[in-house]
């Protein structure tokens, strides 16, 4: 056990994977000497060298088409995309062609391919570098979406996603990169790709969340304990699956339920929460279901995010008002 | 002094015109222009090459005639691009790793799919992609094979192994930015991949001229530090002769190259049923039947002895009861499942699919 950033243990992930499987090859813009714009893959080249850990020509597309290929040669590609917002320039590679290989191929071919990315709100980057963009891709069959709210669950959930034979997209916080740190374990563990956590127990009311927005979710339900209110957290970890098991579970309990999510509210991962418990755990309920979300504008040029952001002051005023319901 | 412009850029603009006269051996008089090329085949080989161009002719003809029937899906039609077909896919080696677009049918046939998985990939049944050839699946999105084209290449380059990946677009595919991300990534790591531009005039409706100010499309790898040739793609010894000299400098480890070949789409863009006569005159059309590679091989070859009208009415005859069988063999292939098409989206399926599957088998069980 050590006190690690969920930086750190994103690169210990990729240390273990790289050492254990020899198929396994990282690279991306910069990725290289330089260790990545935030250093994720930092020492990983002086370590395993530049065939296995290489920087390419600035082009995303040509990444996650290079990815593709190196899939169905018998490589383990891990490729990053600098900033989530640059994804758009492959969204086609993504779900046009790796979500498809395995069900193409009936398995023949496949694409085991974990593409990194940053993204995410709080630290006031240029434009298209923070944006919540997982409402694009959960929609996509065949490619599963990982979004880790914590130090600990990055890097299992980041190991499970290499050792998967289908594509994944690994969204890291960046805001969390380095003011999170926690007690992780040194060696090789993983986090299953289908299972929420639940991440403090409570019996009148389950905020679901996932990605930042979880650690705001414990901070109400730590205010609101003082007044002896016990709050569920539930983790998603992954937004593609979603597991509504341990969201219905928590429901027969505390009948009670608000979803927050950092991206704009329309058509997104909360918006399919609460349709799943309104579809098959409505008589749970007896109050309606709380949503949080962020206003439906385009994103905020880095000075507005603070407005903008759904944080603890918004989370609490929801599980208040469906708690008062 | 006279105002003389610090660069003259009307020149530079002109000498972008200077290229290489496209590579011929025979020209469409059947005249050889290149006669020690020519005499580098065999009359075997040159036997070889006029069957596979007639099996394309007849795949074309029979697999219109099934797509008039009704019996075809989503059908790309070949006829007038045999020799830049044929000429480079008899060029690689089973091992090299083929990605094709869709009107590379019959290459992907000649490196190891079957006619009933080409139909049953026509007709969206995904038998026809389990196929034992080393390919990917027949690419929809233009430009997009040329990316995967260098990251194939780069893995068999990293795997040690003696072989390219080899790729096709056409003239129309040259205008997407993927087209030069994939040269420029193959470049970049000197990765052994081949890319190959099919220029047969037009994208649908779109004519060659419209796609790019470039005076040829071979050019375009140029930017990415590629080696590229233009190839008269009506002439078969010629389209052969450069693929294997490409494929001889890539496996000998000098990085990607591209060739164009100049050919020509008789038909409609797809069976679907355009109209080449909304776009294109007579006038325009007939020069390039009169290029045509099988009058022009078959003409060699009838000279020397070699090819008689009989033997290509034999040969159309078997070739075209061959792909009768094919397609009776796809019309008892087992429909799909909705349980089945769940099953393969993931390896591990999701909690939801897992619902959706015990839904669909119970149903289907019916």
């Amino acid at each position: 056990m050590a006190k690690k950033t969920y930086i750190k243990a994103i690169t210990d992930a990729l240390d273990i994977v790289l050492d254990e499987d020899p198929k396994t090859l990282i690279f991306g813009e910069d990725v290289g000497k330089n260790g990545g714009v935030f250093r994720t893959t930092q020492g990983l080249q002086e370590k395993y060298g530049e065939d296995r850990v290489f920087d390419t020509p600035l082009a995303e597309s040509g990444i996650l088409g290079m990815a593709t290929g190196l899939g169905v040669t018998g490589w383990r590609p891990i490729p990053e995309i600098q900033f989530m917002g640059f994804s758009f320039e492959a969204v086609d590679q993504i779900v046009g062609q790796q979500a498809r290989m395995r069900f193409r191929f009936d398995g023949k071919q496949t694409s085991p391919v974990t593409i990194r990315t940053p993204y995410g709100g709080g630290t006031h980057t240029a434009e298209m570098h923070a944006d919540n963009l997982e409402n694009y891709f959960t929609g996509t069959p065949g490619l599963r979406v990982v979004m880790p709210s914590n130090p600990y669950d990055a890097k299992g959930l980041l190991i499970s996603s290499v050792e998967n034979n289908d594509p994944v997209l690994f969204m890291e916080n960046l805001k969390l990169y380095r003011s999170m740190k926690d007690d992780i374990p040194d060696g090789k563990y993983t986090v299953p790709l289908d299972k929420a956590n639940v991440s403090r127990e409570g019996t009148d009311i389950t905020i679901v969340a996932y990605g930042a927005e979880v650690n705001e979710a414990l901070k109400v339900a730590d205010k609101l304990a003082e007044e002896k209110i016990s709050v569920e957290v539930i983790d998603l970890r992954t937004v593609s699956p979603i597991d509504t098991e341990t969201i219905f579970k928590s429901l027969e309990k505390t009948h009670k339920v608000v979803v927050v999510q950092e991206a704009q509210k329309m058509a997104g991962v909360g918006a399919q929460v609460a349709s799943a418990i309104s579809e098959d755990a409505i008589m749970s309920l007896d109050a309606p279901i709380g949503r949080v979300a962020a206003p439906n504008s385009v994103y905020p040029f880095a000075q507005s995010e603070d407005i903008w952001i759904p944080g603890e002051e918004e989370i609490e005023a929801k599980v208040r008002e469906i708690l008062n319901y | 002094m006279a105002n003389k412009p610090i660069v003259d850029f009307e020149t530079i603009k002109k000498d972008l015109s200077n290229t290489p006269k496209p590579i011929q051996v025979l020209n469409e008089n059947a005249e050889i222009v290149d006669q020690k090329v020519f005499d580098s085949f065999s009359d075997d080989d040159l036997v070889e090459f006029m069957k596979k161009m007639v099996w394309e002719r007849a795949l074309h003809e029979q697999t219109m005639n099934f797509s008039r029937q009704g019996r075809m899906g989503f059908y790309a039609p070949t006829e007038g691009e045999e020799a830049s077909e044929m000429g480079t896919v008899l060029a690689m080696k089973k091992q090299d790793y083929l990605l094709p677009a869709y009107r590379d049918i019959p290459q992907l046939i000649q490196h190891g799919a079957t006619v009933t998985e080409a139909y049953l990939w026509s007709r969206g049944h995904v038998v026809g992609n389990k196929y034992e050839a080393r390919a990917m699946m027949p690419q929809i999105i233009i430009g997009a094979a040329y990316n995967e084209a260098a990251g194939v290449a780069l893995g068999l380059k990293k795997n040690g192994e003696d072989a390219i990946a080899f790729t096709y677009t056409g003239d129309g595919g040259t205008s997407q930015g993927d087209s030069y991300e994939g040269m420029n990534f193959a470049g970049a790591y000197q990765a052994p991949a081949l890319f190959i531009v099919q220029n047969n005039g037009f994208a649908i409706s779109t004519p060659r001229k419209k796609q790019t100010a470039a005076p040829t499309l071979a050019q375009k790898a140029v930017a990415a530090g590629i080696p590229s040739v233009q190839v008269d793609g009506m002439d078969i010894l010629a389209c052969y002769k450069v693929a294997q000299a490409a494929r001889e400098y890539i496996t000998a480890g000098n990085g990607p190259v591209m060739i164009e070949t100049l050919t020509y789409r008789y038909g409609a863009h797809s069976s679907a049923g355009d109209d080449p006569k909304r776009y294109r005159t007579e006038e325009e059309t007939k020069p390039w039947f009169d290029k045509d590679p099988l009058i022009r091989l078959r003409k060699v070859l009838e000279d020397k002895g070699l090819w008689s009208d009989e033997d290509e009415e034999k040969l159309v005859d078997e070739y075209k009861s061959s792909f009768k069988d094919a397609i009776k063999e796809a019309d008892a292939v087992e429909p799909d499942t909705v349980s089945a098409m769940l099953k393969r989206t993931f390896e591990v399926p999701t909690p939801e699919i897992k619902a959706e599957i015990a839904k669909f088998e119970e149903k289907e069980s019916k």
